[in-house]
């Protein structure tokens, strides 16, 4: 019994990090309809703004002072991974309201230039990148206005950008012949971060073993629920943003912005992102390519919670991240040792991480047959439900 | 001059026959002229060409975005890898992956693979019918847009999972590799049967092209636009796009499997990187550069990425990534109708005529130029291109 427990809660602790990675994915989802394919590499900045946080802290901060680093970490990636966000809600997915095809394509492509960003990311690779934008955003107003209304404008528009690229990547090159600024920041390689101690040790419930770490990562994802329920239902934003969820148009015509309740959704979603990604690097270590394991997962939650309630996200991701761990550890031939023989063959088959998603996803599938929208599906009379 | 039958020189007849003179003379010419190693690249990405050309059937045509094309192209290569592996043998034998597994029969699922006859169906129906089989799973839930999206990539990386972790049966992530493999008593790596293979891969892009074309034009290609465009209206008149979706995801399905046969041969090896989620995501990008809804645009877009890729890949393998994501984004946002659509629009005569350049025009320059006037057909194009977007795209 005690075992069945001690599994419990290990596939708890791993929900718990789905909870958290797709929380802000659904509500994003409900909202705009759209699918960010970045959201895993948001996670991957987080977690890496863990891992600068930690050393900042090693060379800077009095010693007495670091058990706490992760208290601040947490925060920190909020706002990292929500302001690179809520520019990718400016910049991209605003351009491309209504086609959600689209939208999924490009958050794409953003999430390839993220990863390499990550991992070839150096003093002058930063620099040459500052000097393309300040050029960028400044050529326009430095130059006459009356440039900016001719014909041949677009022209001008992407050569000032292309052009200020170019100098950048001079300014890179020039700078990078120095050892210092060729240094990569993080390079492709993983990156472990080292838990304070009090995260590193366990604590025994009867005979059941609980390391704190999992403990925290669950205490952490209850106090992120408990705050984005409370936002949703009480706030005057939250419920803004209810209220575009469930129609769109009647808001808008009622006074709503709905546009900063976009960008502040987008906003709010990416830095829960970040703050997954915190609780990641306490599960091990982590590298430019985090995103990809989870983000299809984080999608499955989507899938198969609906859009209509939170209660449906939590659900559907401890749910998935339960069945994944039991079967996928093997843990469930321990619990009930006396399976029918059939069945045992079956469950020893799926018992490795990779095999357990493809019976989760059967799973789902068959699941999607009797529930096409999910647990929790939004009513409504629309032909497109 | 007069001799000639006036049709045949005719400026149209010429037009139409031109493309394919051209690609009757590269076909015999490039062979000899290309060194082996760039032939096969050719050859390779042509075959990634009829994978691109089903995404535009089901994306550019039918509005549904697959991310999980992988699966059939990755099923097709293996159908012609389990093939070749047992051709190669002497009776009795087994393929030599099994003994570092302690596996001592052939699986029976490798049994019907010894007949060429049984591989040469099996390289296209079993993908189809794997397709087919998803499609209707998902489809006849009403399950569409970024669900569908998200579904068949779910998919995709589950078989990634299955085929990698498979050892015993399909030597898992190692792949099964064909280039020292023997059809017909030719080695398959030589260069004499690569050049065949280039051929072959010509003539079936250019079978993958009739076909797309028939199913396109005609009642059939109207319906799935309409699919795209309104699916609810098209239900209401009274079809059913459930089975029209199931049949052209299947037909998409099969030529991915016949594409990724191809690609097998050629490169050497087909391994679970076949079914790998960037590159199924990849091949959504071929065909959104070349042009989607235009067919050619797909084959051609396939061609341009790749040549790309493996260009700058040789020289600056850092920047191919930020270059791709980029094109994702460039694409999506300036390029909607891609390449082939750009051409097909007049981009280049707008293009030259933003450097001043005078533009050809359809009424007098004096109407058709005036800024006023244009300023109002783009508004006019921009919102059909919108509501065509939306109603594509939304659900």
């Amino acid at each position: 019994m005690d075992l069945l427990y001690e599994t419990l809660f290990n596939g708890l602790a791993i929900g718990s990090v789905l909870v958290l990675a797709a929380l802000g994915l659904a509500v994003v989802f409900g909202l705009m309809g759209v699918i960010n394919m970045a959201h895993g590499e948001l996670m991957m900045l987080g977690a890496y703004t863990t891992f600068v946080v930690q050393n900042i802290f090693k060379a800077v901060v009095p010693e007495v002072l670091f058990p706490i680093y992760i208290l601040v970490a947490i925060p920190l990636a909020f706002v990292v991974s929500g302001l690179v966000g809520l520019l990718l809600e400016k910049t991209v997915i605003r351009r491309l309201y209504g086609r959600p095809l689209e939208t999924l394509l490009a958050t794409w492509g953003v999430s390839l230039i993220l990863q390499q960003f990550v991992r070839s990311v150096s003093s002058a690779f930063a620099l040459g990148l500052l000097v393309t934008v300040v050029g960028g955003l400044l050529i326009p107003r430095l130059t006459p206005k009356s440039w900016w209304q001719q014909r041949w404008t677009p022209i001008l528009g992407s050569g000032s950008w292309i052009g200020s690229g170019l100098v950048g990547i001079v300014v890179a090159s020039v700078l990078g012949q120095q050892r210092v600024f060729d240094q990569p920041w993080f390079s492709a390689r993983n990156i472990d971060v080292t838990a304070p101690t009090w995260l590193r040790g366990s604590i025994d419930v009867g005979a059941v073993n609980m390391p704190t770490a999992r403990l925290f990562i669950i205490a952490l994802t209850a106090v992120a629920l408990i705050g984005v329920t409370w936002f949703l239902q009480k706030s005057v934003w939250g419920i803004r943003i209810r209220a575009v969820t469930q129609n769109r148009s009647m808001s808008n015509c009622l006074g709503i912005p709905t546009e900063k309740v976009d960008a502040l959704t987008f906003l709010i979603g990416s830095g829960l992102a970040g703050v997954a990604g915190v609780a990641v690097t306490l599960l091990g270590s982590v590298g430019p390519n985090l995103g990809g394991n989870y983000i299809v997962d984080c999608f499955m939650v989507v899938v198969l919670g609906g859009v209509g309630k939170l209660a449906g996200t939590v659900l559907a991701a401890l749910g998935i991240g339960v069945l994944s761990y039991l079967i996928g550890s093997g843990s469930l031939l321990l619990v009930w040792p006396a399976m029918p023989a059939g069945l045992n063959e079956l469950i020893t088959f799926f018992a490795t991480t990779s095999m357990a998603k493809v019976l989760v996803f059967a799973l789902i599938v068959v699941f999607l047959q009797v529930r096409p929208a999910g647990l929790f599906p939004q009513k409504g009379r629309m032909v497109e439900a | 001059m007069a001799d000639f039958p006036s049709s045949l020189v005719s400026s149209r007849n010429l037009r139409r026959i031109l493309p394919w003179l051209v690609i009757v003379a590269a076909a015999v010419v490039l062979p000899v002229v290309l060194p082996p190693f760039r032939l096969n690249l050719l050859g390779r990405f042509l075959s990634l060409g009829i994978v691109a050309l089903g995404i535009d059937l089901i994306w550019g045509y039918t509005g549904m975005l697959s991310l999980g094309q992988g699966i059939f192209f990755a099923l097709g290569g293996y159908a012609l890898g389990m093939y070749l592996q047992l051709d190669t043998l002497e009776p009795g034998q087994l393929p030599e992956f099994f003994g570092l597994y302690g596996v001592k029969s052939l699986p029976a699922f490798w049994q019907p693979f010894n007949s060429p006859v049984f591989t040469f169906f099996a390289i296209w129906v079993i993908p189809a019918l794997v397709a087919g089989l998803l499609g209707y799973l998902v489809f006849r839930n009403r399950i569409k847009g970024v669900y569908f999206s998200i579904l068949t990539q779910a998919a995709l990386l589950v078989f990634f999972n299955f085929f990698n972790g498979q050892q015993k049966l399909i030597n898992g992530t190692n792949g099964l590799k064909t280039d020292t493999a023997h059809i017909f008593g030719v080695l398959v790596g030589s260069d004499g049967m690569q050049r065949n293979l280039f051929w072959v891969t010509v003539l079936l892009v250019i079978g993958a092209w009739f076909l797309c074309r028939w199913l396109t034009t005609g009642r059939f290609g109207d319906a799935l636009v309409a699919i795209r465009d309104d699916e609810p209206r098209l239900r209401f008149t009274g079809y059913n796009p459930t089975a029209y979706k199931t049949v052209v995801f299947a037909v998409a399905g099969g030529l991915a499997g016949i594409s990724g046969a191809l690609y097998t041969v050629q490169s050497g090896i087909v391994s679970p990187q076949f079914m790998a989620v960037p590159f199924s995501i990849e091949m959504v990008i071929w065909v959104a550069v070349g042009g989607r809804g235009t067919l050619i645009g797909a084959i051609l877009g396939a061609l341009l990425i790749n040549f790309a890729k493996s260009l700058i890949s040789e020289q600056l393998p850092e920047t191919w990534l930020f270059i791709q994501g980029g094109l994702f984004l460039l694409v999506v946002t300036a390029l909607p109708d891609g390449l082939v659509g750009w051409w097909r629009q007049g981009g280049p005569g707008r293009l030259i005529a933003m450097v001043g350049l005078p533009q050809r025009s359809l009424t007098y320059p004096a109407l058709d130029l005036d800024p006023e006037v244009q300023a109002e057909q783009s508004q006019f194009d921009a919102q059909g291109s919108e509501s065509q977007g939306s109603k594509g795209g939304a659900q």
